[in-house]
């Protein structure tokens, strides 16, 4: 039954309207945890307000819990998802150089439209700053694009390691509740940075 | 510039009675995980931000000049399948800006302002977005996602190189934040 997209006919007026209604989902909530403040995001790299680890955290426990249960009931074919494929260089080198330009910066690509949408102006610079990498990536570095994308392979915890997804969904519930923990001591230590 | 500068505690603005307070974060992530699911179970795939710069940056260099643009390794990939700018990401950062505005004027926390530490100027802080926001974009590019195509969307389904960028961008930007700390406490 699900994916809708691999099991009906789905037009390009109906899939423009599809994405945006979960656009106005994605943007509203984010808007609602404070994301459209730089401040409140980097505040987690401060550690006095952790709140970008805790939702972003539960929002990755909850879709797992919610693809593992609806592929255990027989509703959702996993395999039929997209899956970015693996190239570990390229994701530690791109992850370490984007959190350094999250902390500079004070957004990322999703929070920057956030903040651009409620009137924050550094918001719109990042946005700018976002367009012009991401255009000089393509002229100076299609090789590099090139070399990447040839060599990605497919690669899952439960594809590589052979436990089920289950047991990593209660290794990530159990872990989340345990981080939350550490996070509210945290935030208790730290209170003082706040300016 | 004074409505600008006016309003350089955008913390204690937000502080007075006038603008409503953040949603508990557990919760939001509730939600937001619930988002990120219907995103899987409609069309197969999951959130992304980047993929829509990129699709404007094909467009872009397609008005400049559409032959160097389909030569261009990057840029072709974007203007494979019609115009850049009917792509899936567009729609849903066209959304995500829609329903960001309504919750940040619903909550009364829309205004023009700078998000700043106190220790800097405006114009320092516009420069430091702008040079940020270029760093993180080459950051996404290789890493062949962000925040929301990488971290959430992969993480949620066990993605090992998802899983890696997330680590890989929390290290960098604890071991960088107490560089910037000028910009921000």
């Amino acid at each position: 039954m699900f994916p809708l997209s691999s099991t009906m006919e789905i037009g390009p007026a109906a899939t423009a309207a599809i994405a945006i209604v979960l656009g106005l989902g994605f943007g509203f909530f984010l808007e609602r945890a404070g994301f459209g403040s730089a401040r409140k995001l980097v505040a987690v790299f401060y550690f006095y307000d952790m709140s970008v680890v805790k939702v972003m955290f539960t929002a990755i426990v909850t879709a797992m819990a919610g693809l593992f249960l609806l592929s255990a009931a027989g509703v959702l074919e996993l395999a039929d998802l997209y899956i970015e494929p693996t190239n570990y260089a390229a994701q530690v080198v791109g992850g370490l150089v984007f959190g350094a330009g999250f902390v500079i910066g004070g957004y990322c690509p999703g929070t920057a439209v956030v903040a651009t949408a409620t009137g924050r102006l550094d918001g719109m610079a990042f946005a700018a700053g976002m367009l012009g990498g991401v255009y000089a990536w393509a002229e100076f570095f299609p090789g590099m694009d090139q070399w990447i994308a040839e060599n990605s392979v497919e690669a899952t915890l439960p594809g590589l390691t052979g436990i089920p997804m289950g047991w990593w969904v209660l290794a990530f519930v159990a872990f989340l509740a345990l981080a939350g923990w550490g996070m509210a001591l945290a935030e208790k230590r730290f209170a003082g940075l706040r300016p | 510039m004074s409505a600008i500068s006016a309003s350089r505690h955008p913390a204690a603005a937000r502080d007075t009675p006038a603008a409503a307070p953040y949603w508990n974060p557990y919760v939001v992530g509730f939600f937001l995980g619930l988002t990120l699911l219907a995103t899987y179970l409609a069309a197969g795939r999951g959130l992304g931000a980047t993929g829509a710069f990129s699709s404007v940056a094909a467009w872009l260099a397609s008005i400049f000049s559409p032959e160097h643009a389909q030569a261009n390794y990057v840029h072709s990939r974007y203007l494979a399948s019609g115009s850049p700018l009917t792509a899936w990401l567009i729609f849903l950062l066209i959304g995500s800006f829609v329903g960001a505005a309504v919750s940040g004027l619903l909550a009364r926390r829309s205004a023009f302002t700078v998000e700043r530490g106190l220790r800097l100027s405006d114009a320092q802080r516009l420069w430091l977005a702008f040079g940020g926001g270029l760093i993180a974009a080459l950051g996404a590019k290789i890493a062949r996602g962000c925040t929301s195509g990488q971290a959430l969307t992969g993480g949620s389904i066990l993605n090992a190189g998802s899983l890696a960028f997330m680590l890989a961008v929390f290290a960098a930007a604890y071991a960088v934040a107490w560089m910037f700390r000028k910009e921000w406490l």
